[in-house]
């Protein structure tokens, strides 16, 4: 880790326009960055320090939705009161996530940014990677891919996102608020994260430079029937292999409106639509559950070693939205 | 100096040193440090505090486990430039042999070791993992209840033994928190 410079940003102001020199990067936790920095694959010339920007705040909007800064810590987020109460699901997802030492130091901005897990992505000893290295290759599509997707994935790239956390805000339809030179927008957060297409080096669509300064919930939190699993290969501090966030609106005994998203299969949160849609209006029998988690993984296209995570993700799906129903 | 990655040590970049001062174990240190060098490096190699581990330097394994303003995190992923200002608690400033913090010595009481390179890492995770639980305020629960075995070990799972002392450890954690021996 060597020959970087540091600076410590004073207003999201200064440090978006900082930021627009070459090399420059954001530093919060720096739980992802300095690991990717000591392993070669980050190479910044400078960091610009924004932990100490009042970006922290948990608050209620008048929408009845929560705005959760981008510099909250993942541990303070996952513990609000706020977020227990109305968003248990991203509660849950926070917690499953990494140890407590990096839940205390990890942002919330950051683990929006968090990079994959691909150890071919993550060894630069490995010489083709699309995602490291563009035009390189990838060395995961004939290697070994069992933790790769099996959704959205293209000739260039196959690895995953790693979040636990951004699969419950996928669920959850969260918008993210980005500061740039041109002021603020706000997306949802189903347009942050890309497919890897072409271009995957390119993670999200932000642009250099652009500032992540909030995350936005909407009122509906599923709080009475929601459900984060993550099946991963131990109990606790690994990656998900496959994970599922679940909300359901039930009223009358019939789904009113249900909310999924799948973790572990795709280079983004995948937004299980067809199995939401699948699911509204009926009563949540085995039938309405077996269609849903068969839609959740439709057209989903397995490489040499993960072919186990199409039925895997199938009963994730059912057993999250038995859970969420109260069925087990 | 104080770098930690061996291939920049033939060739540091001295335009880019810089003074830090860093609050640990409530003493105030002046340093003069390269910005990458890592909190651990600079705790080890700046301050001679060896209590803390360099594991993994990865956070993957635990053993540079140290508290910033009470809260456990992994020293090996932060710049000592980054904590400026934070109040720093190595398994130094937790106790002396000769007047061991109540989790050292139940550590000591329950054998939660062998080899014992992992320790002051999880007796600082130990520590931070209590004060978490006890100032959890929103969480429901009876009164006078303490943290169970799964979720000790949920919550420790952060901090890696590989002497294999888990049982031993989860036992002098329980037994601090259902205050026994404070």
């Amino acid at each position: 880790m060597t020959g970087y410079a540091y600076e410590r940003a004073a207003t999201p102001e200064q440090a978006v326009r900082r930021a627009r020199q070459p090399g420059a990067a954001f530093v919060a936790g720096g739980t992802n960055l300095l690991d990717l920095i000591k392993v070669g694959v980050e190479r910044p010339a400078l960091l610009i320090d924004i932990g100490r920007l009042p970006l922290a705040g948990i608050e209620p909007a008048p929408d009845g939705g929560v705005v959760i800064g981008a510099l909250a810590r993942n541990s303070d987020v996952a513990r609000h009161p706020l977020v227990r109460e109305r968003y248990p699901l991203l509660s849950q997802a926070l917690l499953a996530g990494a140890s407590a030492q990096l839940r205390n130091m990890a942002t919330m901005g950051g683990n929006l940014l968090q990079r994959t897990r691909c150890y071919y992505f993550y060894d630069p000893a490995f010489e083709r990677c699309n995602k490291r290295a563009p035009g390189s290759g990838c060395a995961a599509l004939d290697g070994i891919n069992r933790i790769h997707a099996i959704l959205g994935a293209s000739e260039h790239c196959i690895a995953v996102n790693p979040s636990d956390m951004n699969v419950a805000l996928a669920a959850l339809r969260a918008t993210i608020r980005i500061a740039g030179m041109d002021g603020e927008r706000r997306i949802p957060v189903s347009d942050l994260h890309r497919l890897p297409g072409e271009r995957p080096q390119q993670d999200t669509t932000l642009a250099p430079g652009e500032l992540i300064t909030a995350i936005e919930l909407p009122p509906q939190g599923y709080a009475a029937h929601s459900c984060y699993l993550k099946v991963r290969e131990r109990a606790s501090y690994a990656f998900a292999l496959v994970s599922v966030a679940a909300g359901l609106e039930l009223r009358d005994g019939k789904v009113r409106s249900a909310a999924l998203a799948l973790g572990g299969v795709a280079h983004k949160p995948w937004q299980a639509e067809a199995a939401e849609r699948a699911l509204a209006g009926r009563g949540l029998d085995e039938a309405a559950i077996d269609e849903a988690a068969e839609a959740a993984v439709r057209g989903a296209s397995p490489y040499a070693h993960n072919a186990y995570k199409i039925p895997l993700a199938q009963r994730a799906v059912a057993r999250a939205l038995r859970r969420a129903g109260g069925m087990e | 100096m104080f770098v930690s990655d061996p291939a920049s040590r033939a060739g540091p970049v001295p335009r880019l040193a810089r003074p830090v001062v860093l609050q640990v174990n409530g003493r105030r240190h002046e340093l003069t440090l390269e910005p990458s060098v890592t909190l651990l490096d600079a705790l080890r190699d700046g301050l001679g505090l060896t209590g803390t581990k360099k594991g993994c330097d990865r956070g993957q394994c635990g053993a540079c486990t140290v508290l910033a303003d009470g809260r456990r995190i992994n020293a090996c992923l932060t710049l000592a430039v980054m904590q400026e200002g934070v109040a720093i608690t190595t398994v130094e400033g937790l106790g002396t042999p000769q007047a061991m913090h109540p989790m050292q010595a139940a550590f000591v009481r329950h054998d939660a070791f062998q080899c014992g390179y992992c320790t002051p890492g999880q007796v600082c995770s130990a520590v931070g993992f209590l004060a978490e639980w006890r100032r959890d305020a929103g969480a429901e629960r009876e009164p006078g209840a303490v943290p169970g075995h799964a979720e000790i070990r949920e919550s420790m799972s952060g901090n890696l033994c590989r002497c294999g002392a888990y049982v031993n450890i989860v036992a002098a954690i329980a037994e601090v928190a259902a205050g026994g021996h404070e």
